[in-house]
């Protein structure tokens, strides 16, 4: 019987800059089913937090109900964690955010969590652009309830019961460029090499991240005719190129053509480095992806990489001008500066 | 590199490191289960059908199967394995149900063993059932050899020694104990159908230096003084000992003179302590017994006055590396030291002796005088005799012994049957899966994290008073079970099916060891650095698939696999299985072909 995972490592685990190996960035083994794709990318914010040198503790990990939602088991056991109400966590995500602008904030949510019961919920927090990273485990069914066709799942598409999607899938990429996300990138669970990189952009992205991956349900949705299988979606996938993150202090060691490459200077001061493949498209001009995500759509393709990103963003505590200081360091006269101050706003407001 | 061959038996028997390491190949994860699971008796037979001797091994083996034990290198200490052996030893029940049946009417060949040590009696132990007709030779009252006349009682109880040897003798084995063969001639012409030669390494190697012949009366030859102690021919020891040598015959030598009145006993090594031959656990031994070891000093002279022994004296040396790399010991200019002593024991190696073999037989020998031996089918250069233990490629250890001596037996049957040697038996395999469900295995995969559990000693003061007293205690069975739960059961072998591989990276991000890696395809040496962990461990195998849809490979180190099976149990199609890999070295009499 293995429910535990065993609590040894290979005795020559690289170690990163706090001294920490990728060990203490997981958490306990997962429930899901077996090869299920969340589970990879579980693995990839694993990987990623552990190249980025994150303290454990300067994370939030937030999610909804769902499969997707259960994962912040399997990864960060030393960060804190918030298991919302269904399709909620972006409204749990602005309260933690304001009251403490301090910790890195990771969203987990599904397709169903944002797609259909948290539709209201996720489009606000895109357009208000608050600053954490929200990745959806997008495998096209409602795994936990045993795989009804979501709102994500593209028309015509087969499901294991084998009836056809009669509706039109919401593409929620396309939806938060719409809605003027700052920071969209799409990738596919089983594409570490691409999916690392672009958590980890995430991450130093200053603003609302929206990372849409393709999971692939192995227990309801991995059947022929499925467009969120592992085979369809490795057949479909176009990439927009290859994607370096370089973070702040390292060096670009890669070199691309010039012409095919673009570089962003996240606001952190971290790199982006992306090797074009499509010369139409530029990750910094919102209509050419919109056009060339609608291409790639016709095509039955599925564009893959970072889409866009503006590193202009200003993100909801800077709009709002509230205090970069946690409340929990502030002292109870700034918290609460008492009646007479009380008074002196109600006067101002008659 | 090329994908690996997962029908290859032998590239599966490597990763069972401590059955690939033990000469004799015994599967020890097989019979560590067995002892989870408090079935000592067949744990028990386990051993002896592949060493033949449990009950002496697990208390006296060599034990090279520890240091290759995987669980040595993802923590600190690997699975006591030989101790474990023990304790099927120990508890088993009577085995005489699982015995073979020796044929009342023979075969119709005659063969004689020379010698009636572990090589001898371990081609004794194949052949009889076969119904070939034995005769065992060897100079004293009672068979087993070194393991009689070398091991001390205290670390082997007679008890357990005759139990092992006379189950073999009593396969109507023809005995004719304290007959010396002082002539090979005479032996081959009383016309055997071969003649097995397992005659040791019986001849300590002395030390000619001033002084050792005037004081021969106090200076002795280590194993011959054992042999002696054995034998009850020597009862006691003075006061005040010398043990040169750094092997386990030293150790020997120092704890049973502890035994029979030595107060102040010194071992005298010349090489440094890290250095010496003798194993660590056995180093330790002594040193608790209040002996301890000089090292780094070389022997000058003994130091005799009218005519009585009274000391050594020692040149002190210090390990110093040539531009070779070779370690020299150069002299470190100290005064010479003199160490008091009444008697010495000479350890400082054994040799062979083949004087009472005629030179005109056939039998070809080299410049060093050592009979030129095939070593994998163990046959002199006369086709009709064999060689095998200490007397076949010089000195080892039992379990080699008992290695060689299950090979010759295969070559003599072999040869009586008018085979060629050569045409060796494939291994007995069997390879089944463990998969019993979902969460179900039929081997305990939850990894234990009990650190290496110490064998219990006898009280020191009891020991020490009492050369008879067997010192260590073995395990009681709670505490087998916990260090038996220690083994990774690596016989549970990790088996990749390419083309059931969805590359879905669910057993390489649940590998809590990292062993496993989807890449680009490379060379070897370039592949052992792109993994999720670098396998640097170029001792240990890795294993590459085909390629893969995408195009990848999948490749697993070897190195460090816990054998947890989470890779299979996270794997949706089923692409890894956990399966039992049983290895059995081929015997004498059975040509099994390989079934995989």
């Amino acid at each position: 019987m293995s429910y535990i995972k065993p609590k040894f490592h290979h005795p020559l685990l690289p170690k990163n800059n706090l001294g920490y190996t990728r060990k203490d960035y997981e958490g306990s083994i997962s429930t899901l089913c077996a090869g299920c794709g969340h589970d990879s990318i579980s693995a990839a914010i694993v990987e990623a937090c552990f190249a980025l040198n994150v303290e454990p503790h300067k994370v939030a990990k937030l999610s909804g109900i769902g499969c997707s939602s259960k994962t912040p088991a399997y990864f960060l056991q030393n960060s804190h964690g918030f298991n919302s109400v269904h399709g909620r966590m972006p409204s749990v995500a602005t309260g933690a955010n304001l009251a403490n602008c301090d910790l890195v904030y990771l969203g987990v949510s599904g397709d169903g969590d944002s797609a259909s019961i948290g539709m209201g919920q996720f489009v606000h927090v895109v357009r208000r652009n608050l600053n954490m990273v929200y990745i959806v485990m997008n495998n096209g069914c409602y795994g936990l309830t045993k795989g009804q066709d979501s709102a994500t799942a593209d028309r015509g598409s087969i499901s294991k019961g084998g009836d056809a999607t009669l509706f039109e899938g919401i593409d929620l990429c396309s939806l938060a460029i719409e809605l003027g996300a700052t920071f969209v990138a799409q990738s596919f669970s089983g594409d570490k090499s691409q999916l690392v990189p672009l958590i980890e952009a995430a991450m130093s992205h200053r603003g609302f991240a929206l990372i849409n991956v393709l999971s692939p349900c192995v227990t309801f949705n991995n059947n022929p005719g499925s467009t969120k299988s592992y085979t369809y979606v490795r057949e479909h996938n176009e990439a927009l190129g290859n994607i370096d993150f370089v973070p702040v202090g390292n060096e670009i060691t890669t070199t691309y053509n010039e012409g095919e490459s673009v570089q962003v200077t996240m606001h952190d001061g971290s790199k982006l480095r992306l090797n074009k493949i499509d010369n139409q498209w530029d990750p910094q001009d919102r209509l050419s992806i919109i056009s060339a995500l609608k291409t790639a759509q016709q095509k039955h393709e599925i564009l893959t990489g970072l889409l866009y990103v503006d590193k202009d963003s200003v993100p909801l505590h800077v709009k709002l001008n509230t205090t970069e200081t946690p409340l929990n360091q502030l002292q109870e006269d700034k918290l609460c500066p008492g009646n007479n101050r009380l008074q002196e706003i109600n006067v101002g407001l008659r | 590199m090329e994908s690996t061959k997962t029908t290859d038996v032998e590239y599966f028997h490597k990763v069972v490191d401590c059955q690939h390491a033990c000469p004799a190949h015994t599967p020890v994860p097989e019979y560590i289960r067995l002892i989870a699971a408090g079935k000592y008796t067949e744990a028990y037979v386990v051993n002896w059908e592949s060493n033949v001797f449990p009950g002496v091994l697990g208390r006296t083996c060599d034990r090279p199967c520890e240091p290759a034990c995987r669980r040595g290198r993802i923590e600190e200490e690997p699975v006591a394995i030989c101790r474990l052996k023990r304790v099927a030893a120990d508890f088993k029940d009577d085995i005489t149900p699982y015995l073979p049946d020796i044929p009342l009417i023979k075969n119709g060949k005659r063969i004689a063993l020379i010698g009636g040590g572990p090589a001898s009696l371990t081609v004794a132990r194949d052949l009889a059932p076969l119904g070939y007709e034995i005769h065992l030779y060897d100079e004293n009252h009672k068979g087993g050899g070194m393991m009689r006349t070398q091991i001390p009682s205290f670390r082997l109880p007679a008890t357990v020694l005759n139990e092992e040897v006379d189950r073999i003798l009593d396969f109507g084995i023809h005995t004719h104990f304290n007959k010396y063969v002082g002539s090979l001639a005479e032996i081959i012409n009383e016309n055997y159908d071969a003649v097995f030669i397992g005659t040791g390494a019986p001849k300590g190697r002395d030390l000619h230096i001033e002084g050792r012949e005037e004081g021969k009366a106090s200076i002795h030859i280590g194993i011959e003084w054992l042999a002696g102690v054995a034998f009850e021919h020597i009862k006691s020891i003075k006061p005040n000992v010398i043990v040169l040598g750094g092997g386990n015959t030293a150790m020997d030598c120092c704890r049973t003179a502890r035994r029979l009145g030595g107060e102040n006993v010194k071992v005298v090594v010349r090489s440094p302590f890290a250095e010496m031959k003798a194993s660590p656990w056995e180093k330790e031994d002594a040193q608790h017994e209040d002996i301890p070891i000089l090292d780094n000093h070389v022997p000058k002279r003994f130091v005799v006055e009218g005519g009585i022994l009274k000391g050594m004296a020692f040149e002190k040396v210090h390990a110093v590396l040539d531009e070779n790399g070779k370690r020299q010991l150069l002299p470190t200019g100290d005064p010479e030291v003199f160490i008091e002593a009444d008697e010495v024991l000479i350890a400082i190696g054994q040799e062979n002796t083949f004087t009472w073999i005629e030179r005109d037989l056939g039998i070809e020998f080299d410049k060093w005088n050592m009979p030129v031996v095939d070593p994998n089918t163990f046959v002199s250069t006369r086709t009709n005799v064999f060689f095998g233990g200490d007397a076949a490629l010089g000195p080892k250890n039992v379990i080699t012994a008992v290695a060689q001596g299950h090979q010759a037996a295969i070559s003599i049957d072999l040869f009586c049957n008018g085979v060629n040697v050569n045409e060796r038996p494939a291994p007995d395999v069997k390879f089944f899966s463990t998969k019993m469900g979902i969460h179900e295995w039929s081997y305990d995969n939850d990894i234990s994290n009990d650190q290496r559990f110490i064998v219990p000693q006898a009280d020191k003061a009891k020991t020490l008073k009492d050369r008879l007293k067997e010192v260590e205690l073995g395990f009681d069975l709670q505490t087998a079970f916990k260090e038996a739960e220690r083994c990774l059961n690596c016989d549970v072998q990790t088996i990749f099916t390419d083309d059931k591989c969805i590359e879905c990276d669910a057993c390489m991000d649940v590998c809590p060891t990292n062993c496993i890696t989807f890449t680009a395809y490379a060379e070897e040496s370039e592949l052992r650095k792109n993994l999720s962990a670098p396998a640097l461990n170029l001792q240990q195998d890795l294993m590459v698939s085909g390629a893969l849809k995408t195009g990848r490979v999948m490749v697993k180190d070897e190195d460090v696999c816990l054998h947890c099976g989470l890779c299979a149990e996270r794997c949706p199609t089923a692409a890894w299985d956990m399966k039992q890999f049983l290895y059995n070295t081929a015997k004498a009499g059975h040509t099994c072909s390989v079934a995989l």
